[in-house]
């Protein structure tokens, strides 16, 4: 599975979404309804599928899920 | 001082999903203990227990809603959905402001706490999720049931162990009769069949091991009991001044007269032999209804199915009615839906409601020869219908705590 269908994944999962609306460049707070907790939460799970560690800073920058997908790509 | 009346009603039980499928399986004497399925219990001294059965809470809530719920949440949104539907409350009829939520609980996310605990020891602080202490908090229940119902009032969880239900609705009771609230949302929810959970009370020698009868294993009075057989559920039920409830039109299913709460100061989980603690809180029930003893047919025992309770509460009834105590109606609603914990005042005070309002009093199954010490009348032979006027609920807990509630059949 690529790195884009297994985020595809996590979000539909731990955001309770259907996956029509995981386009790549939707916002997670503004387009998916995400709130804080749940950004800590889908932090966790991606560094736990991809075994990386993503730093509070960085979390902070990754608001889509393209974001998301290219700081996997970039640390794997 | 107003007067406070039941104008709803849930049960989300091992016996049954909702209050009439409960009320149904109770009457009939049907058990539901069954083996332990919940998680793999090999090696475990008891490995049976009356476990909610077929419930998906994705009816009650999302998906991602119920994934952000430990499962005694679950259960509580799920049995406060019920009731309102059954009270027939909705924000046209009642200032939302006015009703709170008063829900029991004994333990609260224990699975939760297993859970997290397992991966931190694993895979270290970074892997504990934020939802680790939403998920957990024993007030929680009220927080959900809050946002799912949009009731803004008092909003809290009493902790007594067993008798967290019986106190949360007393003081559910007293909120109303001080114009804190005109309704409350009360009752108990408890789900903590967990290996912790059942490690623990099994190291107290408080379970039932009789492992190869499990719908036998929860036998109160009986003189063969050997424990309590660990439950899970939801009991809940709303409280309404009697002017709210009329302006409503609302059903009365009963009216609550009197609450007594009381400690035996005596030792952390045995009850005071003597039955002293326990009979100071029945009569302070009685006290504030300004009810006799003599007047009082019916009452909804804690009877746990342990050595001690069973005696020491029979002892205590004696002790505080006397003679009268022979003519009373008893019943041990745990001899079928197990022993609920933190949910069992909030489920056998709905159920001794429902004894008020149809005039029908469910039997203690699996008493088949009384303890020696146990003479009462515990309708060990199956449901009774008679009149009732007055019900006693009873539950105690570890601490030494003491809840009872005086229910009374509605007159206007």
């Amino acid at each position: 599975m690529s790195v884009e269908q297994k985020v595809k994944e996590i979000v539909v999962d731990q955001l309770g979404i259907s996956a029509d609306e995981v386009k790549p460049e939707a916002k997670f707070v503004e387009d998916l309804g995400a709130d804080s907790l749940d950004l800590t939460e889908l932090i966790m799970a991606m560094e736990e599928e991809f075994d990386i560690e993503i730093d509070d800073e960085k979390a902070q920058e990754l608001l889509t899920i393209q974001a998301v997908v290219d700081f996997i790509k970039a640390n794997q | 001082m107003p007067r406070v009346v039941v104008t709803g009603l849930s049960a989300l039980t091992p016996i049954g999903n909702n209050l009439e499928q409960s009320w149904e399986s109770l009457l009939a004497g049907k058990s539901g203990v069954d083996h332990l399925t919940r998680f793999d219990c090999t090696g475990f001294p008891s490995r049976i227990a009356a476990q909610v059965k077929d419930f998906d809470p994705t009816s009650y809530m999302s998906a991602k809603e119920a994934k952000r719920m430990d499962r005694f949440c679950h259960l509580g949104v799920a049995g406060a959905r019920m009731l309102i539907q059954d009270s027939g409350l909705t924000s046209d009829n009642m200032d939302m402001e006015q009703c709170g939520v008063l829900l029991g609980c004994g333990l609260g996310g224990l699975e939760t706490i297993e859970e997290f605990h397992s991966k931190l020891l694993k895979s270290g602080p970074r892997r504990v999720s934020p939802f680790y202490i939403p998920l957990l908090i024993a007030n929680m229940v009220a927080g959900q049931i809050s946002i799912a119902t949009g009731v803004k009032g008092p909003n809290l969880v009493t902790t007594s162990a067993c008798a967290s239900g019986m106190h949360a609705i007393g003081y559910a009771f007293s909120d109303i009769m001080l114009g804190r609230a005109r309704a409350m949302i009360t009752g108990g929810v408890e789900s903590t069949i967990t290996p912790m959970a059942l490690s623990g009370f099994s190291a107290m020698k408080a379970l039932s091991t009789r492992n190869d009868d499990p719908q036998g294993a929860s036998r109160p009075f009986d003189k063969d009991r050997d424990g309590f057989v660990i439950g899970e559920g939801s009991g809940q039920m709303l409280l309404e001044s009697l002017d709210s409830a009329r302006e409503r039109g609302a059903r009365i299913y009963a009216e609550v007269v009197g609450f007594g709460a009381s400690a035996d100061a005596f030792h952390i989980t045995a009850p005071d032999d003597s039955g002293e603690g326990m009979a100071t809180c029945m009569k302070m029930a009685l006290r504030e209804a300004g009810v006799d003893p003599e007047q009082v047919d019916h009452i909804n025992a804690h009877g746990t199915s342990t050595y001690l309770n069973d005696i020491t509460e029979t002892r205590a009834i004696k002790e505080v009615f006397g003679k009268h105590a022979y003519d009373i109606l008893l019943t041990a609603n745990k001899s079928m839906i197990g022993h609920t914990l933190g949910a069992a005042g909030g489920i056998e005070g709905v159920f001794s409601t429902k004894s008020l309002y149809h005039g029908q009093v469910p039997g203690t199954i699996n008493l088949d020869t009384a303890d020696a010490e146990c003479d009462l009348d515990y309708c060990g032979h199956g449901s009774v219908t008679r009149h009732i006027n007055y019900a006693l609920c009873n539950s105690f807990g570890f601490g030494g705590t003491n809840g009872c509630i005086l229910f009374k059949k509605f007159e206007e």
